[in-house]
C-alpha cells in the first residue's frame, strides 16, 4: 500500500487528524506498522523518530516553559490483517510547561496484530501532561496490545491519562502503567473497556505516592459479555506525607462473562489515605427495567445503559 | 371492555400473600387512583401488571384490551401501550437525558424531546446533555421520568406515588403533565396513599391488603379514606411509623 492509501485508511477512523492534516499548528505523527508515515512539530516541541527493524522509536521532548495550545495528534495503526506494530516512546516534558497529546490506535482489520508500546514519560516539576488513546479494533478480535508504561511525575505536576477502547473487539490486552508521584504531583489515571467473545483484559495501573501531598486517582470501567475476561489490578502505595489516593473499580458483566477486580491500597505512613471503592455485576434491575418498561428489548436496554456507563471519563 | 381487567389475581411473595384474589377493571380514558395505606400491596399490584421481575408468580389473569398478559415481557407489555413510573426513578451513571428519552419516544427527534423537558418544567437547554444520574434530585428525575413517559405515548400509565419527592411548586405541574397524557389519550392510573392525588382523579379504587375493597368516584373513596383507612392505620403502628416519615417530606 501507498502512504498516501494507508492515511486514508487511517485518518478514516480519526476526524480530527483529518481534519487538521494540513495545518502547521498541530503537531502531529503518525506511524503505520514501524513505519513512520509523516508527521510535523510545533514551535518548542522537538519530535524525533528512528524507525529501527524492530520497532520505532520515538522521542518526544518539550521545551521548559512552553505550553502547545493545540493538542498533539497521534495515530498508530495497521490497516492490514497482519502486521506488528512496536513503538518505544521517549516523553520529556519540560518544567512549567504543558500539553495535551490525543492518540488513535487504529487496526480496524486486525486478525493477527500485535502492537506493543513501551513508554517512559518523565514530568519535570509544574509541568502538565493529559493523554488521551482510543483504540479502535476490528471485530475479529485478532489482535494482542501491550502497553507498558513508566511515568515518573515531578513536583506539582500533573498527569491525566485516559484510555478507551469500546469500538470492536479487544482481543488480547494487557496494559500496566507505573507512577511516580513526588511532592505535590498529581496522577489521574482511567480506562474504559468494552469485551465480548472470548477477549480477554487485564489492567494493571499502579501509582507510587513518594512526594509529600502527592495524589492519585485509578478510575476503571469495564464491561464484559459472552465468554471474556477481565482483570483489574490495581494499586496506589502511599509513602509521602499527607498523600491522598483513590481506586474505584466498576465491571458489568452479562452472559458468562468474567471480571476480577484486585485494588491493592497500601499506607507507609500515618498521615497518608488511600480509599478503594469495586462494584462488579450485572446490569441494574431497576435501571433494566425502567427502559423497558418504555419498551426496549432487554438487550437494547442494557447496551444503552452500558454505553453510558462507559461513555463517562 | 375495559381496558385492562384484573381477573382473580392473586400473588405471594416470601410466603405471604400480598394480592389477595383482586378482581377489577380499568376504563379507559379515565384518570383513575388506586388508594390505600402504605403496605396495601399497591405497588407490588402495578409492577405485577407491569411484569417486573420477581412478580411473575401469578395467579389468575391480567387482560389488556382482551388479552392476556400473562406470559407477556416487561417489553411486550411496554409495546402493547403499558408503562409504569417508579416511585423512586432509576440512577444512571453516565446516559444522557437525550440519550434516555429519545429510547422512549415514539417520535424521535430532539425538537420533541426538549418540549417533553419543557413540558414537565425542566430546562432542555441545561438538561439534554447530562445524565440521569445521581447529581439530579429525586424530583428532577421523576420529572425526567414523567417527560419520558409523555415521549412514549403510551396507552396507560401507572404513575407509582407521582408526587413523592416533587417539590410543593412543581406539583401542580405534575398534574399538569397528566391532563396533556390524559388529552393525547393515555389512561392515567395513580398509585397513591395521598389525598391530594386522589383530588385529581376521575375515579378510584380504594385497596386495603391486598385487595380491592371499594370503588367509585373520588369523593366517595375519599370519605371512605378518612373516616375508615386513617382510622384503621392509626391502630397499626407500625403503618404509622411509615406514613408519619411520608408526611415529613
Ligand atoms: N419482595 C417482597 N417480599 C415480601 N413481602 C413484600 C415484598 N414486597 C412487598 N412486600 C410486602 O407487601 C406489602 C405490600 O407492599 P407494597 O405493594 O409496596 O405496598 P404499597 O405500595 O401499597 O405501600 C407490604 O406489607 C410489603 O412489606
Ligand atoms: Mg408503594
Amino acid at each position: 500500500m501507498k502512504d498516501n492509501e494507508i492515511k486514508k485508511s487511517l485518518f478514516k477512523y480519526v476526524k480530527d487528524m483529518h481534519a487538521m492534516e494540513n495545518d502547521p499548528r498541530s503537531a502531529k505523527l503518525t506511524i503505520h506498522g514501524n513505519k513512520v508515515i509523516s508527521g510535523n512539530s510545533v514551535k518548542g516541541l522537538t519530535v524525533e523518530s528512528d524507525e529501527k527493524e524492530q520497532g520505532v522509536d520515538i522521542k518526544l521532548e518539550l521545551a521548559d516553559n512552553t505550553k502547545i495550545e493545540k493538542p498533539v495528534l497521534l495515530c498508530f495503526g495497521v490497516i492490514p490483517e497482519n502486521g506488528i506494530q512496536k513503538i518505544n516512546l521517549d516523553v520529556v516534558i519540560g518544567k512549567n510547561s504543558e500539553i495535551s497529546l490525543k492518540a488513535h490506535c487504529v487496526f480496524p482489520n486486525a486478525v493477527d496484530v500485535q502492537h506493543i508500546m513501551n513508554a517512559e514519560i518523565t514530568l519535570r516539576d509544574n509541568a502538565k501532561y493529559k493523554y488521551f488513546e482510543r483504540h479502535i479494533h476490528s471485530p475479529e478480535g485478532g489482535i494482542n496490545v501491550i502497553p507498558k508504561a513508566a511515568i515518573n511525575i515531578g513536583k506539582n505536576a500533573v498527569f491525566s491519562t485516559e484510555f478507551e477502547l469500546i469500538e470492536g473487539r479487544v482481543g488480547n490486552m494487557d496494559i500496566e502503567y507505573i507512577t511516580y508521584v513526588d511532592d505535590y504531583g498529581t496522577a489521574d489515571m482511567s480506562a474504559r473497556v468494552a469485551g465480548s467473545e472470548n477477549d480477554k483484559l487485564k489492567i494493571s495501573e499502579t501509582s507510587f505516592l513518594k512526594g509529600k501531598y502527592s495524589k492519585a486517582a485509578l478510575t476503571t470501567k469495564i464491561a464484559v459479555r459472552d465468554k471474556a475476561k477481565a482483570d483489574v489490578y490495581n494499586k496506589i502505595v502511599a509513602e509521602g506525607d499527607y498523600s491522598r489516593g483513590h481506586v474505584d473499580c466498576k465491571e458489568i458483566i452479562k452472559d458468562i462473562a468474567e471480571a476480577n477486580a484486585v485494588p491493592i491500597v497500601g499506607v507507609k505512613n500515618s498521615t497518608a489515605h488511600v480509599t478503594h471503592e469495586a462494584s462488579i455485576g450485572s446490569v441494574d434491575k431497576k435501571q433494566l427495567e425502567t427502559l423497558m418498561a418504555r419498551g426496549l428489548s432487554e438487550e437494547n436496554a442494557s447496551d444503552l445503559i452500558i454505553r453510558g456507563m462507559l461513555s463517562q471519563t | 371492555m375495559a381496558l385492562l381487567e384484573v381477573k382473580n389475581l392473586n400473588l405471594e411473595l416470601n410466603g405471604k400473600k400480598i394480592l389477595n384474589n383482586l378482581n377489577f377493571e380499568i376504563w379507559k380514558g379515565y384518570v383513575h387512583a388506586i388508594m390505600g395505606t402504605n403496605g396495601a400491596g399497591k405497588s407490588t399490584l402495578a409492577n405485577t401488571i407491569m411484569g417486573l421481575s420477581g412478580y411473575e408468580n401469578i395467579s389468575g389473569d391480567i387482560l389488556f384490551k382482551g388479552k392476556s398478559l400473562k406470559t407477556k415481557t416487561i417489553s411486550e407489555r411496554a409495546r402493547d401501550g403499558i408503562t409504569l413510573g417508579w416511585q423512586e426513578p432509576a440512577r444512571y451513571e453516565g446516559l444522557k437525558i437525550e440519550d434516555f428519552l429519545n429510547a422512549s419516544a415514539k417520535r424521535k427527534n430532539t425538537e420533541e424531546l426538549k418540549k417533553a423537558l419543557s413540558t414537565v418544567g425542566i430546562k432542555p437547554e441545561d438538561h439534554l446533555n447530562r445524565a440521569v444520574d445521581k447529581t439530579l434530585s429525586g424530583g428532577e428525575r421523576k420529572k425526567i421520568e414523567l417527560a419520558s413517559i409523555l415521549l412514549m405515548e403510551p396507552e396507560i400509565a401507572f404513575l407509582d406515588e407521582p408526587d413523592s419527592g416533587i417539590d410543593i411548586e412543581s406539583i401542580s405541574r405534575i398534574f399538569e403533565v397528566v391532563k396533556i397524557l390524559k388529552e393525547k389519550g393515555t389512561t392515567v392510573v395513580f398509585i397513591t396513599h395521598s389525598l391530594a392525588v386522589l383530588s385529581r382523579a376521575d375515579h378510584a379504587f380504594l385497596m386495603c391488603k391486598g385487595q380491592i375493597v371499594d370503588k367509585g368516584d373520588r369523593q366517595k373513596i375519599k370519605n371512605y379514606f378518612k373516616e375508615e383507612c386513617i382510622e384503621c392505620e392509626i391502630k397499626d403502628p407500625e403503618v404509622k411509623k411509615e406514613e408519619k416519615r411520608t408526611d415529613e417530606r
